[in-house]
């Protein structure tokens, strides 16, 4: 466990954020986009916490905690605040899908560009 | 509505998951937890709820005017304590070295001590009221919306 | 056109995040001097045993009090939204 060869952590997150980056660009349908941002906002969580760790450490918690070094604990703290906007944007796209369904009657992006009325 | 046996246990089982949410949010200080944490085990019992019973059946108990006076009151009390030390800072945590919550822990590691803390504490609380409040609004409209009830004012 | 368009995009980007996994630290030894500053003195400074709860809270405070604002605005927003659409699918 001491040089996990190539990064491998890093390597994972940005294949995910790879894949989203390819549904986003090249996909019509609405739901399909809506998730294609939840997996890019799963990579970027993910990067955020491979950030912050030492080899051999335990969690920044001084109650009963062994001996050795502390994991670093601002990249949880920012993992924290995006992961909770991350949940209320998609409640919020989520509802904005409902209104263009009905208003136009489907789920395709290229029929939902005029905006009139 | 589904069965009756899952009614009663779905009766049975939110008083658990009710005092677990408490637990995690009230010891955030101590051990890994605090506001947001708790506030999304409480969500997830209420979700149970919603799942077991219909939606027509929770509106009856959870109104939403209740819900949105719990919510404001949550974020108010967070500003609040965020002004309380605007003499030094904003945000300065000023019940350190005072016997409420005050207490300065052993430096290293150490078995925790409850009166510790500073702010912190109440500031979990606050945070835990408002998630709880909102999120539980959040699905239970969708749920209304979804079986052709109306949403009420 | 469209999809030649959007291939260079594609390539374009995954070609910077692949540059940027090379050349970052490797894993398990990141550079830490503000963190081992967090680390020795939250004990004194915020009497909290949870680190992680006082970095929360007390040091990057301002933070939260942004986030439990847009917690704020988008529950606002769902309910705002989904009362109009009743009322108008009734009416028309």
């Amino acid at each position: 466990m001491e040089h996990i060869p190539l990064n491998f952590p890093f390597l994972a997150a940005a294949l995910l954020v790879g894949i989203s980056f390819y549904i986003i660009i090249f996909k019509k349908n609405l739901i399909k986009l809506i998730m294609g941002i939840a997996m890019m906002a799963s990579g970027v969580n993910l990067f955020l916490v491979a950030l912050g760790y030492r080899a051999g450490g335990n969690a920044p918690i001084y109650t009963d905690v062994p001996e050795g070094p502390m994991v670093l604990p601002v990249p949880q703290a920012l993992t924290l605040t995006s992961i909770v906007i991350n949940v209320a944007v998609l409640a919020l796209m989520l509802t904005i899908v409902i209104h263009i369904y009905r208003h136009t009657g489907s789920l395709d992006s290229e029929k939902s560009r005029k905006m009139k009325g | 509505m589904l069965s009756k046996i899952v009614r009663t246990v779905a009766n049975q089982l939110i008083v658990f998951i009710l005092i677990f949410g408490l637990y995690v949010i009230a010891h955030g200080h101590l051990t890994p937890g605090g506001g947001f944490q708790g506030g999304a085990v409480i969500v997830s019992g209420v979700v149970m709820l919603l799942v077991a019973f219909s939606s027509k059946e929770l509106k009856k108990s959870l109104r939403e005017r209740v819900l949105s006076i719990m919510e404001s009151t949550g974020a108010l009390i967070f500003v609040a304590l965020a002004f309380a030390g605007i003499g030094t800072a904003f945000f300065y945590n000023l019940l350190v070295g005072t016997p409420i919550f005050g207490r300065i822990p052993a430096p290293g590691p150490n078995p925790g001590d409850f009166w510790t803390g500073g702010v912190i504490p109440l500031m979990n609380l606050a945070v835990g009221l408002k998630v709880v409040a909102g999120l539980s609004a959040v699905v239970l409209a969708l749920a209304l919306f979804a079986s052709g009830e109306e949403v009420e004012e | 056109m469209r999809k030649v368009v959007g291939l260079i995009l594609l390539l374009v980007l995954v070609a910077f995040l692949v540059w940027g996994v090379l050349l970052i630290h490797p894993f398990g030894y990141p550079p830490s001097d503000m963190d081992d500053y967090i680390i020795d003195n939250a004990q004194e400074q915020t009497a909290n045993n949870n680190v992680v709860a006082s970095v929360v809270f007390d040091y990057r405070g301002f933070d939260t009090l942004g986030e439990a604002t847009i917690l704020f605005t988008a529950v606002t927003g769902v309910l705002l939204l989904l009362r109009t659409l009743k009322r108008r699918e009734e009416s028309s």
